[in-house]
């Protein structure tokens, strides 16, 4: 045997003592230390998330107004991007090298470890090329979504459109938006939001070193799916709003149409309007910031949101105000010398009647016939009782659905205007007011004013007797039929239906034999009410009216700003649209009037520094019109807006003066704002008012107690 | 027959089925690392577990060859089996193929042989037989030096490839050289001078050799009475200090810089889990995050997903202590101890020099790939690109594993009679 026997033990010992050492340490860390655990999932796992479908909105016959188009995010970690062909990269995605760099700082900025979105929305052709080479661009991945699409690029106004949220909006979302998810912003899209947006899925997605993925972590047991937003069937028909679109290129005002039964809208035009696809994708926030600065404001919606006087629309109100007081009867008459005698003011008719009733007086819209009318209302209790018999006036015409909002389900819905007594108060001083000095109300001018909206509605009223519902844009959710409460609410005005037959048989003489004759309807008994409402500048042509007289399927309300009479532009327009919607066609009409030239009519109002060449005609391309002088005279378009926002918002401050003061820093009003209501003699009747007085014209623009011939 | 019967009762079967078990782990483990859903098949001959099947069978047909042949045989065929590889290692650095920086493959076919794996039992045998048949001790100079040439000659061709790794396997020679009678001194010199050059990378090399200095000043005053100790305190401390400024040499100029960034990431110089630490980071976060009890057979996402790199052949213990825990690493680590302790046992019970001391070659290599290897996973040795016996795939490696081992249980079974 060997000496050296016993040495065996020292190298076992040293064999043991390295095993026992190895064996701490592993002890150490894999049951020790727990951080290896978080490690290896951010190794693997990667939460991804699935943007379900937003729901798609649908015509009331189901056609498609908007629907999705998958476009891709492109997504960068940059600690896991490793060097590679830049130029060949910016190439694929089309950018340049300078634009590459400040989005991979951006994105370093934000955090070297986690995702950020490297270039949003690429399209699906740009996706297609660079996905081939994705894989040489370590550290870059695609996200896939979806943008809105429009494809008959209708209804913008009424559809709104979808934006990145904002803080604010996180922040009342509780958390459920993240940075850069998408939210409606205005329109169905805002008011629908929480219907279209559907819910979100998350994948857990487990990926290799190369991060190429590697299927589901656990099977996808913690994986929740996309649940795509519901769709919804608005009340919109695409082929009369389509014809509205088209009837209202390169005008400024609205059509809205309403299903008098239901309260549904059929058409909803606000004009100048945009392609809502041009809010959508790469070029959104230039597109935007273009209509931003767009001094025709098209992004302002106007059936909602702009204030019209009435003007002679508003003459059949007055006399079912009357009708139910019981102060007139449908044969009551007045005496029209061609004018009524006001005070110490003279409010002209256009024509001089003679003995008139009810029926005459709305069929020829005359104008003593009305203020007649609107003295006996204001005076039924005595010239001195004018503020009881005034606000009772004011109840009825509230009843209509005037002054208030009548709660669409849109949002920034606005509410119009009825005077209060304590307006005139502040205006006259308190109680120096009488039924003459008000009588412009009686003519649907001075202080009153409505939305496009509530024109409309009123014509729902006439064509029910007595009743609307609520207008609503949205008719079912999903494929459920569901309408909802509130717009199965019948709202009554107290007025009798007994009173309406009177007003609704002027109403059709209006277009059979009135004042809107050229725009009969063949085989229609079409009623309605013309209105040239006085403004600043060139009057407003508005149009009101229903259609057919027995069992009404449809009520229109149509507002021109600028054009002239309501019986050259409004009533065509209107009865173009209620043509094609009871017969589906437009026939010749026996007066000879043309689609076409409606069609192509250019009535854009000039802007301070236009020139006429610059008012070009574009289909449906209104908004351009200015493009290259709006930076030109940047200056005067900013106090132009400047100006109307003034004028909406300073109203009431400047009425509580007294008078409407000049507002500062702004040479174009300047010298336009009356100096004080009733102060100067009654204007003569507009003189055809085709030629222009002067360039510098602001749009929807109200004169403060202006006394001016309605028509 | 009265042969073959003798045989099969005196091999050590204990050892066998050792082997046999960490063979299967390994086959098993291989097939977790590469293991790609879309082709589950464990018997796929384009992946590695496919391949390692082949190696396997191949494998026990090699150690059955062995067991066959007549014990006597190792003996005398030592020297030339010595020449032999020596030959294959020069052939090697010419003809060899370049793979990964190493000219460490003769390609055959669409084989590849590696010389250097059949090193290290080709040098085991010669080294036993010069010791063995004269049946010398180390204690004198000459034998010390001529054992030493034997062990440096494959050393240095291998180094030369460079394959640092297979070279310092040999070092592991140094405990069959200690039971043979090397003095005790030499571990410890040797321990000493690991904990030197430890201490003179971690710190400034000046203040590591001022603290030796004051170290030996002390030490030289408390013995001032003893002559013979001053001197050879004196003497080590030159050494010593000589040792540091050769390693620091060393460190600077002979070392790769992927070698010196691996010794750095041990030493905690370099925290870089994205770049130089990587390997060593991915393999902690695999092994750490296997729990107590692991995820589960083929459920481990770090290896599966490729984020340890080399996970089938040098990283293989990653796959164990991912998917089986600690608990797996402790019947791992516990097979290895019981093999290593086995083959101690069995070379021990040798009549004939030779076959003990060809035991101990085997325990030493296999001790030192075992602690190497599992060591550099778990980030307490620097990554040292060696195979773990029987576990790591390749033909090679498993092959010459097995050779070695089958050389000595056939040693073994023949242990009653002379060599």
């Amino acid at each position: 045997m060997n000496s050296f026997f016993e040495r065996r033990f020292v190298i076992l010992g040293i064999f043991i003592f390295i095993a026992l050492v190895l064996l701490s340490r592993l002890f150490y860390i894999q049951v020790i230390d727990k951080s290896y655990f978080l490690s290896a999932s951010n190794n693997v796992l990667r939460k991804k998330i699935i943007y379900p479908a937003r729901g798609v909105i649908l015509d009331r016959h189901g056609k498609i107004l908007v629907q999705n188009e998958p476009v891709y995010d492109l997504m960068v970690i940059p600690n896991e991007v490793e060097a590679f062909d830049t130029l060949e990269f910016c190439r694929l995605i089309g950018l340049d090298k300078a634009g590459f760099d400040k989005r991979f700082l951006k994105a370093k900025n934000y955090s070297p470890y986690r995702a950020s979105i490297f270039e949003k929305q690429i399209s699906a052709i740009t996706f297609a090329s660079f996905q081939e080479s994705l894989q040489e661009f370590k550290g870059f991945y695609v996200q896939n979504r979806s943008v809105r699409r429009y494809p008959d690029s209708l209804a913008g106004h009424f559809l709104g459109y979808i934006g990145e949220v904002n803080d604010a909006e996180i922040e009342k979302s509780g958390g459920f938006y993240r940075p850069s998810d998408y939210i409606g912003k205005t329109g169905v899209e805002k008011a629908y939001e929480e219907l279209l947006r559907g819910q979100r899925g998350v994948e857990n997605l487990m990926v290799d070193a190369f991060n190429r993925p590697k299927g589901h972590f656990a099977d996808g047991k913690y994986d929740t799916l996309a649940v795509a937003g519901e769709s919804l069937v608005s009340s919109l028909d695409i082929r009369i709003q389509q014809l509205g679109e088209k009837l209202m290129q390169n005008k400024v005002g609205s059509i809205v149409a309403i299903e008098p039964a239901t309260g549904e809208i059929l058409a909803f035009v606000s004009s100048p309007g945009y392609d809502p696809n041009l809010l959508v994708g790469r070029q959104r926030g230039k597109n935007m910031s273009g209509l931003f600065k767009n001094p025709y404001t098209p992004l302002l919606i106007r059936p909602i949101q702009a204030y019209y006087p009435p003007g002679s629309s508003f003459k059949p109100m007055d006399a079912l105000v009357a009708l139910q007081e019981g102060l007139i009867q449908p044969n009551t008459t007045f005496h029209c010398p061609g004018g009524y005698r006001a005070g110490n003011h003279w409010v002209r008719c256009e024509h001089v009647d003679g003995t008139t009733d009810l029926t005459k007086a709305i069929k020829m819209s005359c104008n003593t016939y009305f203020c007649y009318v609107f003295d006996k209302l204001m005076n039924r209790n005595g010239p001195k009782n004018i503020r009881y018999a005034f606000n009772d006036w004011r109840k009825h015409i509230n009843s209509f659905g005037w002054g208030e909002r009548l709660n669409i389900d849109l949002p920034n819905e606005k509410r119009g205007l009825v005077p209060e007594d304590e307006r005139y108060d502040r205006i006259f001083g308190k109680n120096r007011w009488r039924s003459s000095t008000i009588i412009s109300l009686a003519i649907g001018q001075g202080e009153l004013l409505a939305t496009p909206l509530q024109l409309a509605n009123a014509e729902c009223i006439i064509a029910n007797r007595g009743y609307y519902y609520t207008p609503h844009l949205i008719k079912s959710i999903g494929n459920r039929n569901i309408v909802k409460p509130e717009f199965q609410v019948k709202h009554q005005v107290g007025v009798d239906s007994r009173y309406f037959e009177p007003v609704i048989e002027g109403m059709q003489q209006v277009i059979e034999s009135g004042t809107a004759v050229a725009s009969r309807i063949p085989d229609v008994t079409f009623c309605g009410k013309t209105g040239t409402v006085q403004t600043r500048g060139k009057n407003h042509s508005v149009f009101v009216g229903f259609a057919p007289r027995e069992n009404p399927k449809i009520a229109i309300a149509v507002v021109v700003e600028n054009a002239g009479y309501g019986a050259s532009w409004a009533a065509p327009i209107a009865s173009f649209v209620v043509e094609k919607y009871l017969k589906d066609s437009i026939t010749r009409r026996p007066s000879g009037i043309d689609v076409k030239r409606y069609m192509s009519a250019n009535l854009l109002p000039m802007l301070p520094g236009m020139k006429p060449q610059d008012k070009r005609t574009k289909l449906l391309d209104s908004l351009k019109v200015l493009k290259k002088d709006s930076i030109k005279n940047k200056e005067k378009i900013i106090s132009l807006k400047k100006a109307i926002y003034l004028t909406y918002a300073k109203k009431d401050t400047a009425r509580k003066a007294g008078i409407a003061k000049p507002l500062a820093g702004n040479d174009s009003l300047k010298n336009k704002t009356p100096a004080r209501p009733l102060a100067k003699p009654l204007k003569p009747a507009a003189d055809g008012g085709r030629s222009r007085k002067d360039t510098s014209k602001v749009k929807p623009k109200v004169t403060t107690g202006r006394p001016i011939q309605g028509k | 027959m009265k042969d073959q019967r003798s045989l099969l009762f005196n091999v050590d079967w204990v050892i066998i089925l050792i082997y046999l078990a960490l063979c299967i782990i390994g086959w098993f483990n291989i097939h977790a690392a590469v293991y790609d859903p879309a082709n589950p098949s464990i018997w796929d001959m384009d992946t590695n577990y496919g391949k390692q099947f082949v190696f396997l069978l191949g494998a026990v047909i090699l150690g059955s060859l062995i067991l066959l042949m007549d014990s006597k045989f190792f003996n005398s065929i030592a020297p030339i089996f010595y020449g032999f590889t020596l030959l294959l290692l020069i052939l090697v650095l010419i003809v060899g193929r370049n793979v990964g920086g190493n000219q460490a493959w003769i390609p055959i076919g669409s084989f590849r042989l590696q010389p250097s794996e059949f090193a290290k039992f080709s040098t085991c045998l010669l080294l036993a037989k010069y010791l063995g048949t004269n049946n010398l001790k180390l204690n004198d100079s000459k034998t010390l030096i001529i054992s030493s040439i034997i062990l440096l000659i494959p050393m240095g061709l291998i180094m030369l490839q460079p394959d640092t790794g297979s070279a310092l396997t040999f070092t592991s020679i140094v405990f069959v050289l200690y039971r043979e009678g090397l003095s005790g001194y030499f571990l410890v010199i040797g321990v000493l001078f690991i904990a030197l050059f430890v201490l003179s990378l971690m710190f400034n090399k000046f203040l590591v050799i001022a603290a030796l200095l004051i170290i030996g000043a002390l030490a030289i005053y408390f013995n001032k009475r003893n002559r013979n100790l001053i001197t050879v305190i004196a003497s080590g401390v030159i050494i010593s200090i000589a040792f540091i400024f050769c390693v620091d040499f060393a460190y600077k100029n002979v070392l790769q810089s992927h070698q010196r960034n691996r010794i750095d990431v041990i030493l905690g110089k370099i925290d870089d889990p994205r770049g130089q630490g990587y390997n060593l980071n991915q393999s902690k976060i695999a092994i750490g995050s296997g729990g107590l009890w692991g995820k589960g057979y083929l459920q481990g996402t770090q290896t599966k997903y490729d984020f340890v790199p080399e996970q089938s052949t040098d990283f293989i213990f990653c796959t164990v202590g991912e998917e089986w825990g600690f608990i797996g690493s402790l019947v791992v680590i516990g097979l290895y101890l019981t093999l290593l302790i086995r083959i101690v046992n069995v070379a021990e019970r040798q009549r004939a020099s030779f076959s003990r001391i060809y035991g101990y070659g085997v325990a030493s290599i296999l001790f030192f790939h075992f602690f190497i290897n599992i060591g550099m996973t778990i980030g307490l040795v620097p990554v040292i690109g060696i195979p773990l016996p029987f576990l790591s795939y390749g033909g090679s490696s498993l092959w010459s594993f097995t050779i070695l081992l089958f050389i000595l249980l056939r040693l073994d079974s023949n242990r009653m009679g002379f060599i």
